[in-house]
């Protein structure tokens, strides 16, 4: 069952990849219909899901290199199955939104569907070393994305994007390597290395292991200051590129921080989390500072991420740090961080995909020519508002609930950084009312006289998302419950 | 028989007597024929490979000068798979050469020389063994006569070799001064707390020097962008394949017949790993050149491979990680060379823009090779790299595997840099092609690379366990 999830996209994306015969309508039409498959297979998955039964369900566990305890080994637990269902979410409606195709719409969609199944195969995988083949994996299906279909400085962003990121996956690879060596008999089983913690009590060993895993994890996040990647690749990369990899890509950095950095290592990791809550605190402060000075749309957005992966971040430190907080406050943490990823996938994703309407109209990233769009596309707008109001952190929303989590447990773990964080809460606020004031109100300039609004496509998929968005902000039981099936395992016994 | 335990070798070296004798007789229009006879050693000898993996069990044969273990079979069939590859796409490339007829027996011989090199457990066959694969690869690198890059790239070599094959007897004479045998069991049998530590260094050391020659490894690396731009591609196909993994397989055994206490050399190599790695990727960096920069990317893949021979006495990973890597990187090499060939050979980059859209099969088989020289998974490459890695760290040598990471990333860079040229163009481009059998030979190298990525388990389980004779 999990194993078609991912395998699904990826012979859609082999099909579109060689086939010449359909139009471009039509293959978008198939690729919207193969992408939205895996959404499907993760609501069945989600209703068989349990809730009270075991951490990782609909395991799926055979053998590939026994010898070193290598293994094709997949399962879900309550934060792998909303991360990894928002994702389908998002990727179908990435595949269905109007971009431009430069006459390559086949090769666009084939690797958008690539993408889909390595970003679900990864959030999936149980053992080590699967994670990292998709991880890498990703890394191939966005270069292509960015570098062929990105704008005018794409090469240079993509060539960024992928030594950055790459950079970060190698060591990792070491550090994945250190840790399955440490384990006896030597196994890539995650299951296997979170209820053995080979590296219990190791010193300096764990403390470098779990610098390697953390450092390719954290540039993946990413935090300040390892992000210079990420505004080069937003800004370059087409709108519903720049969806996923805001919406699912940055999701790799976070989820892996959680299930191959702690829970393994967990020890190493509380006695090293504040270092990663306060490099948290501090992308939080500077992310929203940096976002507030940009007049580039994009790369104003793309700064936002880095506010909210540090929430998600700040999130994992206090639902892991046992001495810390009470059971309590910690799995508020866990709920909370699980949350953001969620929210902000949808949320942020949802602003780039505006971001790109605007610019298929209006042709400039550029704040200050536009102006007054509400007056000539105020479908556009109110999506834009909407969203807005999102992820600034209004009630109502899926981001509200996150945040107000994060910082309910964030107080009770570590007060300061959590007074710090909320600086970054106002930051945002005024960045994104400011951003809604200077292009959508006021007097429009001749740019956008001629402007048109939203299309059937653009505004169904929208309405999906934001759908979604207040679905979680109204009724977010369903996925609470969820994620509170892996409290046990991350947020700690004690 | 024993005889029986080198039948793979006899058989390459009696065809390319056979092709020789028949490309004397055989008409001008008719001397691609060479290639046919040549192919069917090959054919035979593989067999043999094949047969005498499955049923002789791992051992010493030939009084103890020659290894037959599973290094050996692996050698053999990746030597023989790759002189194969190199045979089947050279009647075309050599079309316009009237008495090409010779290059098949020339290529037969230069295998024949690398299987030697790869199975020897002897210093004196290792010295037989050297020559013969140094005195044909001048031939093979300089083949054609009329063309200065080729004679250059030639006369590198053979400099090179003059230099170093000198160094590597006279590190075998004092070798066999201070043992009194020459062969690898009497070596590994030795104390050698007993022997003048200045002079056992240096004799090891000269005779390293000479195996790192063909493997293209520091300090005897030069030739290796050279042959790669310049020679024949068929050539250059082979010289950085075969010769290259008959080093490597005779290096892992040397080191591993001296054990690693006293004097503990694996220091020694492991900074030569570095620097082959290091300066192989800084060098391909700004090539805008093709071939030369598969040539630096060539010296950087031996420094990847020496960690397997680091860690060649420790562990289990280290004798699976020498072979993946052997075969990986066999496969993603001749793969890149095949495509080259395809495209007639064009070197310069900027002549490739465009190319993997006007050609898709051809673009993806050498992105698919280059992909797989990075290591990302899940092809050979990847599981090369793992190993290895996995290798390193297990014997102690972790620093080694961050340099190799490094490395890895730089290297990242300039492969990346190809794959813009193939794919990012704004329009397709298309380019005369070299019929024959090049592109079937890419298409199938891709395959390999992929199915060696995927099937990494079975080669792992049927090495597992094995030891490095003697």
């Amino acid at each position: 069952m999990l194993t078609l999830i991912w395998l699904l996209p990826l012979v859609g994306a082999l099909a579109l990849a060689t086939t010449s015969r359909w139009t471009d309508a039509v293959a978008r039409a198939v690729a919207t219909a193969i992408a939205a498959v895996p959404l499907l297979l993760l609501v069945v998955v989600w209703i068989d899901f349990d809730p009270k039964g075991a951490v990782f369900q609909s395991v799926t566990d055979i053998p590939w290199i026994p010898a070193v305890g290598a293994g094709y080994r997949v399962g879900v637990d309550g934060v792998a199955l909303p991360v990894a269902a928002v994702s389908a979410l998002l990727f179908t409606v990435c595949a269905a939104y109007p971009t431009e195709f430069r006459g390559r719409a086949r090769a666009y969609l084939a690797w958008m569907l690539f993408l889909e199944g390595v970003s679900l195969g990864l959030f999936l995988a149980l053992d080590l070393l699967l994670f990292y083949v998709f991880f890498d994996l990703s890394l191939v299906g966005m270069y292509f994305l960015i570098a062929i279909w990105g704008h005018e400085d794409r090469h240079r962003a993509a060539y960024k994007f992928i030594l950055y990121t790459l950079v970060g996956s190698l060591v990792m690879l070491l550090g994945i390597l250190s840790l399955a060596l440490a384990s006896d008999p030597m196994t890539f089983d995650m299951r296997t290395l979170i209820r053995e913690q080979p590296l219990m009590g190791a010193g300096a060993p764990a403390s470098w292991t779990l610098f390697a895993i953390g450092l390719g994890l954290v540039i993946k996040t990413p935090l300040a200051p390892l992000h210079t990647w990420l505004p080069a690749a937003h800004v370059e990369a087409p709108a519903p590129a720049s969806t996923i990899l805001a919406g699912v890509l940055l999701k790799m950095g976070t989820y892996g921080l959680l299930r191959l950095a702690y829970a393994p290592m967990q020890d190493t990791f509380r006695a090293h989390a504040f270092i990663l809550g306060a490099l948290a605190v501090f992308s939080i402060v500077y992310g929203a500072l940096v976002a507030l000075g940009q007049s580039h749309i994009k790369r104003r957005i793309a700064y936002t991420s880095i506010t909210h992966m540090g929430y998600t971040v700040l999130g994992l430190v206090v639902a892991t740090s046992a001495e810390h907080a009470s059971r309590a406050a910690r799995e508020t943490a866990l709920v909370g961080a699980t949350l953001e990823m969620v929210a902000h996938g949808l949320i942020t994703g949802a602003l780039f995909l505006v971001a790109g309407s605007l610019w298929r109209r209006t042709r400039t990233f550029e704040m200050d020519e536009h102006g007054g769009v509400s007056t000539r596309a105020p479908r556009l707008t109110s999506f834009a508002v909407a969203f807005a109001f999102a992820s600034l952190g209004l009630p109502g929303f899926a981001g509200f609930i996150a945040e107000f989590q994060i910082f309910a447990g964030a107080l009770a773990a570590h007060p300061w950084l959590a007074g710090l964080a909320l600086v970054g809460v106002v930051i945002t606020a005024a960045l994104f009312l400011q951003w809604l004031q200077r292009v959508f109100f006021g007097e429009p300039p001749p740019r956008i006289a001629s402007m048109s609004d939203l299309g059937r496509v653009e505004l169904v998929a929208l309405t999906v998302l934001l759908i979604a968005t207040v679905l979680i902000g109204v009724a977010p039981a369903f996925v609470i419950d969820v994620i509170m099936s892996s409290a046990r395992l991350y947020a700690g016994a004690s | 028989m024993p005889i029986l335990h080198v039948a793979p070798e006899l058989a390459v070296v009696l065809g390319s007597v056979g092709t020789l004798l028949t490309v004397i007789v055989l008409p001008r229009r008719f001397q691609k024929l060479g290639s046919v006879v040549l192919l069917v050693a090959l054919g035979v000898a593989a067999a043999f490979t094949v047969f005498l993996q499955r049923t002789v069990e791992a051992t010493l044969t030939f009084s103890g000068v020659w290894a037959l273990d599973e290094l050996t079979a692996w050698s053999r069939a990746t030597i023989l798979a790759s002189t194969a590859a190199v045979a089947a796409m050279s009647p075309r490339w050599f079309a316009t050469d009237p008495r090409h007829g010779e290059w098949y027996a020339m290529l037969g011989f230069t295998a024949a020389g690398s299987l030697l090199l790869a199975g020897a457990a002897d210093l004196s066959e290792l010295v037989v063994a050297m020559l013969l694969t140094a005195a044909g690869g001048y031939t093979l690198a300089s083949y054609h006569r009329a063309s200065s890059a080729a004679a250059e790239a030639g006369a590198k070599l053979y400099f090179l070799g003059a230099l170093t094959n000198p160094l590597l007897f006279m590190g075998v004479v004092l070798l066999y001064g201070l043992v009194g045998d020459t062969g690898y069991r009497a070596l590994a049998a030795l104390d050698a707390a007993l022997l003048d530590p200045t002079v056992f260094a240096a004799s090891v050391a000269l005779v390293a020097v000479g195996l790192f020659y063909e493997l293209g490894a520091v300090p005897a690396h030069p030739w290796v962008p050279d042959v790669a731009e310049g020679s024949p591609v068929p050539a250059a196909a082979f010289m950085t394949v075969a010769p290259k993994v008959a080093a490597l397989a005779a290096t892992a055994r040397f080191f591993a017949a001296l054990h690693g206490d006293a004097p503990d050399w694996r220091p020694a190599v492991a900074i030569v790993a570095a620097l082959t790695m290091t300066l192989g990727n800084l060098a391909a960096l700004w090539q805008d050149d093709l071939r030369r920069l598969l040539g630096w990317s060539s010296v950087s893949q031996a420094g990847y491979g020496l960690l397997a021979v680091v860690a060649v006495e420790s562990g289990h990973w280290a004798l699976p990680s020498l072979i993946l890597f052997m075969v990986a990187y066999a496969a993603a090499n001749l793969t890149a060379f095949a495509v080259v060939a395809a495209f007639r050979g064009r070197t310069s980059l900027i002549d490739y823009r465009g190319l993997g859209r006007g050609h898709p099969w051809l673009g993806a088989s050498l992105s698919l090779a280059l992909l797989s020289l990075i290591g990302i998974p899940p092809l050979a490459g990847f599981a090369a790299k793992l190993t290895l890695f996995g290798a390193a760290m297990s014997a102690g040598y972790t620093w080694l595997a961050v340099v190799a990471v490094v490395n890895t990333a730089i290297s990242a860079f300039y492969y990346f840099r190809v794959l813009g040229a193939l794919y990012l163009a704004p329009q397709p481009e298309h380019a005369p092609r070299l019929g024959g059998a090049s592109i079937p030979v890419a298409l199938l190298g891709a395959a390999v690379v992929i199915a060696l990525g995927l099937g990494a388990q079975p080669i792992w389980w049927s090495v597992a366990g094995a030891v490095v004779l003697p």
